[in-house]
């Protein structure tokens, strides 16, 4: 695959405060790339920075090959759909289309068939006269995207285009995005704190947490082998627990050595571990390697979350079993489910869901990356 | 546009309606009524006919003398118009993209001449602008020569411009400062450099801003007359000059007429541009 965009040694400040932290990133043709994190961490900045809205303090951008630090938005191959869409009031639905061509001074009858096509390749044919201010968010989304891809850009960047939409019009808009991503060929950078979306969407998904990439890989690798306990926690549920490797392909953890599929670390080397709440099964106490209580159960519609303590550490069990609150309980896991990661700076800040009522409220308020670490 | 109910709409609204009544439609009537009656408050069309038809000879020429100085004060607010717009536009432009301390400071500076009375502030126009006045003295320190301002046309629309000019930079500033960033960023994403920027967004996006500036300036500067009396030596009798001396010589009549035709010229020119920028801004079709 051919590289289109490298980023290299990237870092920016503002008034002191570091937003990205030495960020070396590849991108690659035809390839859709998730930038995925909490607010704060980056990830429009670097969106920013490959639009050239933004200049890094330190590193190179170069876009096949050629560096392009000083190269302003104009003239970049690389176009734009912003958070709020940012759509010409002024003008209506076809005009916003065709700006980017009566730019350039194309031929009259060449914008209006090229307009008309794009107009069909985002189902809006029918609204090409209408003011973009009466249009819904999502055809105002179309129309954003159309205005971006009218100029075959070589690169889409995405700034979460699809957080001001409802669940199911974002769904169905995540099937459409990667539906014209495939048909173009463009490459797409998505930026996104929603993790199920990037999972669903991407090629690549880049975490980023505190300026810096945590992990670059396909969404199945970020998902089975979190490389730190960051990345495990933010992408999913996960049980992250102190553990000591004993020797390869053993480990010991809340007071049980279990057989697991991870080796080549030290002898005795202090390490996080995963578990997918998923892979958990609850057996009767006697038969579990592990025993606790369970305090709380909700149904989740397919599962069933169950809160389990033991020795007190709460673990989340995804399952469609039915157990009560205050049941013993035994839990059994296979070695395939668990995830060995080494110690990172990360180490003891998630994993346990004591607070487990907190996170929800604060996964459930939407909007609140609106003022990104872009200002 | 939606409309919203404010509740108890009706009663917040009432003061300002009865002042409006009170002060602004009545006062109207009136003005009409007057228009169109003789001094035996007689139904007529003479006052209106006067304006137009009414002539003198000036210099062995004979002219229309009411259509002259109409064509005078629209000329010179014209012109005062332009030049605010020129000089208020960029003006309002750097405000509104200057940080929020910066801005705050320049709006100061822009509002302090208008604390100052009006009159007064034209007063120093004279004591700047006149022969031996203050601009005049720095010349010739300078060595240069002096120049002929006071009783020309320029002096008076430099008063008019220093004098109006905030009631230009405040609207225009007022709506670009409340353009997304985000506009100006989607242009130049989308290919535009600065001028185009300017010319594709920027602009047509601020044209309310300055239709209600050119409102604002042009309207009173058509009808000064304190400004044209005082700058202008008293040799360039604007519009506004005819309607005081009428009703200073107790001519109510005829001063209703010509302050009634003003209004509708300029009514008129006013639902012109309207109708112009609401289709230039939310039309549709540019270009």
């Amino acid at each position: 695959m051919k590289k289109i965009i490298e980023l290299k040694n990237i870092s920016k400040a503002y008034d002191g405060e570091t937003v990205l932290d030495h960020i070396d990133l590849d991108i690659y043709d035809n390839e859709f790339l998730t930038l995925l994190g909490p607010s704060g961490c980056g990830k429009t900045t670097t969106l920013r920075i490959i639009g050239g809205f933004e200049h890094p303090d330190e590193g190179d951008v170069t876009f096949l090959g050629e560096r392009i630090n000083d190269v302003p938005p104009h003239k970049r191959n690389v176009n734009t759909v912003f958070q709020k869409y940012a759509l010409f009031p002024h003008l209506n639905v076809f005009e916003n289309v065709a700006f980017p061509l009566r730019e350039r001074k194309v031929p009259k009858a060449e914008i209006e068939q090229k307009v008309q096509e794009m107009l069909e390749l985002v189902q809006l044919s029918h609204l090409a006269k209408r003011r973009v201010t009466g249009l819904s968010g999502g055809q105002q989304q179309r129309v954003a995207i159309a205005r971006a891809l009218i100029g075959r850009p070589k690169v889409l960047l995405l700034d979460e285009p699809l957080g001001a939409l409802d669940l199911k019009l974002r769904k169905d808009m995540q099937q459409e995005l990667k539906k014209i991503q495939k048909a173009t060929g463009i490459t797409f950078i998505f930026v996104t704190h929603d993790q199920e979306e990037a999972l669903t969407m991407s090629d690549t998904i880049v975490v980023m947490s505190e300026g810096k990439i945590q992990q670059i890989g396909t969404p199945v690798d970020i998902y089975n082998e979190p490389q730190n306990a960051f990345v495990a926690d933010f992408i999913g549920e996960s049980n992250i627990l102190d553990g000591v490797m004993l020797e390869d392909l053993k480990v010991r953890f809340s007071g049980h050595t279990f057989r697991c599929v991870d080796k080549g670390f030290q002898p005795k080397e202090p390490v996080d571990v995963v578990v997918r709440p998923e892979d958990v099964d609850i057996v009767s106490e006697e038969k579990g390697m592990l025993r606790g209580v369970v305090t709380s159960v909700t149904f989740m519609g397919v599962h069933y979350e169950v809160i389990v303590d033991i020795g007190g550490f709460k673990w989340m069990i995804q399952t469609t079993d039915f157990v009560d609150v205050d049941e013993h309980i035994g839990l059994s896991i296979d070695p395939d489910a668990i995830h060995i990661m080494k110690k990172s700076e990360y180490s003891g800040l998630y994993g346990d869901y004591s607070s487990f009522s907190n996170e929800l409220d604060e996964l459930s308020e939407p909007g609140e990356d609106e003022s990104e670490d872009a200002e | 546009m939606t409309k919203k109910q404010t509740p108890f709409g009706g009663a917040v609204l009432a003061p300002y309606s009865l002042w409006a009544l009170l002060f602004i439609l009545v006062p109207l009537v009136f003005v009409a009524y007057y228009a169109f009656t003789d001094n035996a408050f007689a139904f007529t069309f003479d006052n209106v006919a006067r304006f137009f038809t009414a002539k003198s000879v000036v210099d062995g020429v004979e002219q229309r003398t009411y259509l002259v100085i109409f064509w005078r004060s629209l000329k010179l607010a014209v012109i005062s118009t332009v030049i605010c717009l020129l000089l208020g536009y960029p003006l309002a432009y750097i405000m509104a993209r200057a940080s929020e301390k910066r801005q705050k400071l320049m709006m100061t500076l822009i509002m302090i001449p208008m604390w100052m009375n009006f009159l007064i502030r034209t007063y120093a126009w004279m004591t700047i602008l006149q022969d031996t006045g203050i601009l005049n003295s720095f010349l010739t320190t300078l060595g240069l020569g002096r120049v002929h301002i006071i009783g020309t046309e320029g002096a008076v629309v430099i008063g008019m411009v220093y004098d109006y000019l905030p009631y230009m930079v405040l609207p225009i500033y007022s709506i670009m400062a409340k353009m997304d960033v985000k506009l100006l960023e989607a242009a130049r994403d989308l290919g535009c450099n600065s001028v185009s920027v300017l010319r594709r967004v920027i602009w047509p996006l601020s044209l309310p801003g300055v239709l209600s500036g050119i409102t604002m300036v042009l309207i009173p500067s058509v009808s000064t007359f304190y400004i044209s009396q005082k700058l202008g030596n008293g040799k360039f009798f604007l519009i506004g000059d005819a309607i005081e001396g009428q009703y200073v010589a107790n001519n109510l009549h005829f001063a209703a007429a010509m302050a009634f035709i003003l209004m509708v010229i300029l009514l008129a020119a006013m639902a012109g541009m309207k109708k112009f920028t609401n289709h230039r801004v939310y039309g549709g079709d540019t270009l």
